[in-house]
């Protein structure tokens, strides 16, 4: 029923404008990678510590800036990109060990104590960074242009970017599935109680969770950032981004979280090309559906 | 709420009912005899019936708010009856159905603003404003009328969609709705006139008086909190507010007990929405002008700010919250500089969400039976301090 619209719409796109289309799509994909990156952390975080962090686009700022700095500081890219992960990660964990842990199961009372830090944090950083519009200077190997067929000339970066999330997100199914911790995680996300009850320190395991999640969120910071820029105000976005990603993806299901990336993603970027006044109904759409026929998301397990 | 908490709360609202019921209720307990006597009629017993429940309701401190907000338009400055007085009343009246909502449905909307915003947005549309070409200039009245109507129905909308959905997905998925209404006002330029939004929108006169009048308009805001607030408080002892406050601790059980949980949740949406949209034509009233910002996301986060920091137990607590916020925004200047407010509100929320269980009035509450434990010093004290968190 869906999927008439869109294979005809595809069809005439193609027809009408073949590298519009095309490169809408890739754009799409790109948008979807960033999204991807900020919202896997977010529902990590959720599905186990059933924690809604939204201080989560925070700390793809708090990233994006710290690797700035270092960035200009050492001129290695590399090195912010680490910066990023290592500071959003080690502020999650402060989070986690001096606030969470305290107010564990007390959903509103995190959500509020969230908002009051992102309200804070963005402030802080505005005094701290200014308004200013902020860029990276990444290695030239990456930054260039490809030459793709119909869409001809593409940044370089934006592939890469894509085959970054791309890894990304294996290199996470690989944790969630093949170690130890990930194990651990994927039982709490199943029955906290019952893990617990197994001899797991249950403290350390979300201790971890956040500072992965938090960490993929700073690291967004500075791969999106390079992507496109660092201002005030993209913590507000990001974080809607992944609520609205991880509402129609399922909480707490990374699989979810990167098919709700996708479709918000590319129907971002259609929106943008094709219907530019109404973009923003397009996502909203989207999520509407998925509340209609599946309240708990596409992959969304009920509670 | 504990059990116990909520038995009472039943309670409360059992008598209630029966008290409005009327005569069958009071024919048993009031006359045994199956024949009343002529001497003392229907009327007389019903007006006993409201002065020993007004003395039993109104305490002194009631008299003392009330004759306080009645008389502070002629001691203030234009100044703080205006932008203080009316701006607190109205933003008040915002959070108070986010109280409504959150405190009593358990249903924390974050779009509560988008709806005031929406009420706005309908009046610059339907009446005067300085967007000529968009302005319908039909009558204020109607205008009023039409916008109420129609936040109010968006109000009920929202509600229906995000009703299916609990605890802190209902926050997620109304910050979601209230940011695609921003970015849909900030992007359509046929119907919300984009980015610019609607500036110079006119305040009505009625007849000879200017309602833009500091004066006038805080009276005129003062009403409508007073009667938002007497609203909530009676609904909440009427058989509706009770079902909501059960439906809020245990839904299972209330529709077990043959309640319509989603109608009743829908219904709490309809009454905070109408109560936002009269909140939020007076703020287009206030501030002269619509846009984009005002339904931004800091907006609806403020919202949640004032309801919280007040106190979400009592319907006072939005204004109270709306009265301290007002406060900050307006001296923080003093404080730290208008550039930092933000840090500062931040703070001050944060601090609260940590240290309090409900807000100001919560330390309030604290506060009282601190008090009220120094002065009955015995063996019940201990107890009644512990019953109490």
């Amino acid at each position: 029923m869906l999927g008439v619209p869109v294979v005809a719409f595809t069809v005439w796109g193609l027809a009408d404008n073949a590298k519009l289309f095309l490169s809408t799509a890739m754009n799409g994909l790109t948008l979807a990678a960033l999204y991807f990156l900020v919202a896997s952390g977010f529902t990590l975080v959720f599905g186990l510590m059933r924690n809604v962090n939204l201080a989560h686009g925070s700390l793809y700022l708090l990233g994006a800036y710290v690797g700035y700095v270092v960035g200009e500081w050492t001129g290695s890219w590399l090195l912010a990109v680490a910066a990023g992960f290592g500071s959003a990660a080690l502020f999650g964990l402060v989070l986690q060990v001096a606030v969470f842990r305290f107010m564990h199961g007390e959903d509103l009372r995190q959500t509020l104590v969230t908002i009051g830090l992102s309200i804070m944090m963005a402030d802080a950083l505005l005094w701290m960074f200014g308004g200013e519009i902020y860029q990276f200077d990444p290695p030239r190997a990456i930054f260039g242009r490809t030459t793709l067929p119909i869409v001809e000339i593409y940044p370089t970066y934006r592939l890469v970017l894509l085959a970054m999330s791309a890894a990304i997100g294996v290199l996470l199914w690989w944790f969630l599935n093949r170690t130890r911790v990930g194990m651990m995680i994927r039982a709490g996300v199943d029955d906290r109680g019952m893990l617990a009850a197994a001899g797991v320190n249950v403290q350390f395991v979300f201790a971890v969770t956040f500072a992965i999640g938090a960490g993929l969120a700073g690291f967004a910071g500075v791969v999106g950032g390079t992507a496109l820029s660092i201002a005030p105000g993209e913590d507000t976005r990001y974080q809607l981004a992944s609520l609205v990603v991880v509402i129609v993806g399922g909480m707490g299901s990374v699989v979810g979280a990167a098919i709700g990336a996708i479709l918000i993603g590319v129907a971002e970027q259609f929106g943008l090309a094709y219907a530019p006044t109404y973009s923003v109904v397009f996502t909203f759409v989207i999520m509407a559906l998925v509340l209609a026929f599946r309240p708990q998301g596409i992959l969304g397990r009920r509670t | 709420m504990s059990a116990a908490d909520w038995r009472k709360a039943m309670n409360a609202g059992a008598g209630r009912y029966a008290w409005n019921a009327g005569a069958a209720g009071r024919r048993v307990t009031t006359h045994p005899s199956p024949r009343p006597s002529p001497l003392r009629g229907e009327g007389e017993v019903a007006a006993g019936a409201w002065a020993r429940w007004i003395g039993r309701r109104v305490g002194a401190r009631h008299v003392l708010v009330l004759l306080a907000v009645l008389i502070y338009p002629w001691v203030a400055t234009p100044f703080f009856t205006y932008q203080i007085g009316a701006q607190s009343l109205a933003l008040g009246l915002i959070a108070l159905s986010l109280t409504f909502l959150a405190g009593y449905g358990g249903m924390v909307s974050l779009a509560q603003m988008t709806v005031a915003g929406i009420a706005g947005y309908m009046y610059a549309i339907f009446a005067t404003s300085g967007t000529t070409e968009i302005s319908l200039r039909w009558p204020w009245g109607l205008a009023v009328v039409l916008a109420l109507v129609i936040a109010t129905v968006c109000g009920t909308l929202i509600g229906w969609f995000s009703v299916r959905t609990e605890g802190i997905y209902t926050i997620m998925i109304t910050l979601a709705i209230g940011v695609a209404f921003y970015y849909l006002a900030q992007q359509n330029y046929s119907l919300f006139n984009g980015f610019q939004g609607f500036q110079s929108v006119m305040t009505p006169a009625v007849g000879s008086v200017e309602l833009r009048a500091p004066m006038t308009f805080y009276y005129l805001a003062l009403f409508w909190s007073l009667a938002g607030y007497f609203f909530v408080a009676y609904l909440l002892r009427a058989p509706f507010g009770v079902a909501l406050q059960g439906i809020r601790d245990n839904p299972r059980r209330m529709s077990a007990l043959g309640f319509n949980v989603t109608a009743h949740r829908v219904a709490a949406y309809a009454v905070a929405g109408a109560i936002a949209a009269v909140g939020g034509i007076l703020m287009v009233w206030y501030n002269g002008l619509v846009s984009p910002g005002s339904v931004g996301t800091s907006w609806l986060i403020n919202i949640l700010i004032i309801a919280v920091l007040g106190g979400m137990r009592h319907p006072i607590g939005p204004f109270v919250g709306a009265i301290v916020f007002v406060l900050l925004q307006n001296f923080a200047v003093d404080l730290v500089g208008r550039e930092r407010f933000n840090l500062l509100i931040g703070g001050v929320f944060l601090v609260i969400v940590l240290f309090s269980t409900d807000g100001l009035l919560g330390w309030w509450a604290q506060g009282r039976r601190y008090v009220q434990g120094q002065f009955h010093r015995g063996p019940g004290a201990a107890l009644t301090q512990r019953r109490g968190q």
